[in-house]
């Protein structure tokens, strides 16, 4: 897709969810979609470090609370617009983003992984200690009750996720297509290689982990104002980092569609389950899920849609073989 | 450059841990030489390289490229000033395509960015012989493909000096062969090459002059018949 029709189609759904908002009255539908499109957020940068680079991030949590809880203190010392929320959730976990790049010189594979996991562990503690941003009871906060054009709030904050999702899955995808990605693919790849190459790996990671946590530090920094009360074990939550995972694999890590269509699946399944069953089930709806499609389809739905793509078209070139 | 010696490796120390890879080891080696690094396994040959191409730091000595003192630079960096290996275990970017596998180096040694990029790719493919799989993935290629694909990938990269790592371990006599004619044309390009090997028949073919690792010391340096000769070096490969 080219830029040109990329925006159009962002600029498109923006105003959708502009005019859907006007018509549907049903807040629950905006809750749901939020969730959802939150999770197109952390998927996507999620598959920034785990898809393109081949660094696998259990750290999810540390990056999205770390957002949320920057918006409390903003809030709490300047009660700071939602704007300036977004802007410092996203520095603040960018530059957490950036430690974690350091962490790659020495950590690969599963040491990387479990340090990721660890370092959520030890920014949770840390918020439970924290009593400004009230520790382990939490913090209510009170957000305004209306946005001008939009009514309700939560029909504000959906759009605004809405723009936000757009956003990282437009980074992403302009990632991919330049020659960051290619350099990225090649860290995967083979990381002494690329090196010896003229990749500068080093740089070329620090860019995948800032950006990558700075989008999960996004997705995180409007959670405050969306449930109003923020607490660790809420934005700790295992949720984040299983999902985030699970999405772009199911999806396919490969390309920026991945992420979308994952999080767009399992996160409609997981709010159908919720409302009609429980919400205890969703991780194990991901988990049976993911199992499946490690074994039957390991690249992803859109890598199997390639894989049959191309054994159509080799029918088909088959077929003319035959006929001529 | 001038008569010096277009890499000058000074003294160049590596531990690991307890274990002294590298003891004070001392290369000179002239513009478009053709230079042979031979030794037995574990005498420290991959890390002296390694250490020429920047994948491992030595801890003491100095290590000069084309007059620039290299020491401290990353790996990718000496690569943009001309040093390109091959790896010994061939390590292609598996989830690409060959041709895709040039463009990386290509781009990034920053001797290319152009719309030229893919003819100057096809046209080293063609020459180690590797343009019909140009758009086969890398990972399903043969060994003696594979090896082809490190050469070219090096190659792509724009080396003034290439490091041949083993390139021929484990093939058949003409596929030596093959990439030995490979490595004399690079040669007759001007690049500097030096070659790692097993393969004595090879070696001794290729280069002008040769040097013998034993146990993380120079032991011998010299032509390939002077080399033949010397005592030394029969001990260090036979023993008593």
């Amino acid at each position: 897709m080219s830029q040109r029709a990329f925006l159009a189609v962002a600029a498109l759904v923006v105003v959708a969810g502009f005019l859907v908002s006007r018509v549907l009255t049903n807040q629950y539908y905006y809750f749901a979609a939020y969730v959802i499109l939150q999770y197109v957020v952390l998927a996507t940068a999620w598959n920034i470090l785990g898809g393109y680079t081949g660094y696998v991030n259990f750290g999810t949590p540390a990056f999205f609370a770390l957002g949320a809880y920057t918006s409390v203190v903003l809030i709490k010392m300047m009660n700071a617009p939602l704007g300036l929320q977004l802007v410092g959730g996203a520095a603040v976990a960018g530059l957490l983003g950036l430690g974690i790049g350091y962490l790659t010189l020495r950590l690969r594979g599963v040491f990387f992984s479990i340090a990721t996991l660890a370092l959520a562990v030890v920014l949770q503690t840390l918020f439970v200690n924290w009593e400004y941003t009230g520790g382990a009871r939490g913090l209510s906060l009170i957000r305004p009750a209306t946005a001008p054009l939009f009514g309700h709030y939560v029909q504000f904050l959906f759009e605004v996720m809405l723009i936000l999702a757009l956003f990282a899955v437009g980074v992403a995808a302009w990632i991919e297509h330049s020659w960051i990605g290619r350099g990225l693919a090649a860290i995967r790849d083979n990381e002494e290689a690329a090196e010896c190459m003229g990749v500068p790996t080093l740089r070329l990671k620090l860019v995948a982990t800032t950006v990558s946590g700075a989008l999960m530090g996004l997705a995180g920094a409007p959670f405050p104002y969306f449930v109003t009360f923020v607490e660790p074990g809420s934005v700790f939550d295992l949720n984040y980092a299983v999902n985030s995972l699970a999405m772009p694999m199911i999806g396919g890590s490969t390309t920026w569609v991945g992420p979308i269509i994952g999080a767009v699946l399992l996160g409609t399944a997981q709010q159908v389950a919720t409302v009609t069953i429980s919400s205890a089930l969703n991780l194990l709806i991901v988990g049976v899920i993911l199992v499946a499609f490690v074994i039957l389809a390991p690249e992803g739905i859109v890598g199997l849609i390639q894989r049959l793509a191309r054994r159509r078209e080799g029918d088909v070139r088959l077929a003319h073989g035959k006929a001529t | 450059m001038t008569s010096g010696a277009f890499l000058d490796v000074q003294q160049v120390t590596k531990r690991f841990g307890g274990f002294q890879a590298l003891s004070a080891v001392s290369l000179s080696i002239r513009q478009g030489e053709r230079f042979g690094l031979i030794g037995p396994n574990g005498s420290g040959k991959t890390t002296l390289i390694n250490c020429i191409s920047g994948t491992l730091r030595a801890d003491g000595g100095r290590i000069v490229f084309a007059g620039q003192d290299v020491t401290t630079l990353p790996a990718h960096r000496r690569t943009r000033l001309g040093i390109a290996r091959s790896f010994q275990i061939p390590k292609p970017f598996v989830s690409m395509t060959v041709l895709d596998n040039l463009l990386i180096p290509l781009e990034y040694s920053g001797h290319e960015r152009t719309d030229g990029a893919v003819e100057h790719a096809m046209s080293i493919l063609t020459l180690v012989g590797l343009a019909p799989k140009a758009r086969v993935r890398s990972g399903a290629l043969t060994q003696i493909e594979m090896r082809k694909l490190e050469l070219a990938r090096a190659m792509a990269a724009g080396p003034k000096l290439l490091v041949s790592d083993e390139a021929m371990a484990g093939l058949s006599a003409s596929e030596v062969d093959d990439i030995l004619a490979i490595l004399f044309e690079l040669n007759q390009r001007g690049i500097t090459i030096i070659m790692i090997e097993h393969i004595m028949r090879a070696v001794m073919r290729f280069s002008e002059r040769i040097a013998v690792l034993d146990a993380g010391e120079k032991i011998a340096e010299g032509q390939p018949d002077a080399i033949l000769a010397d005592p030394r070096v029969e001990r260090a490969y036979l023993g008593e």
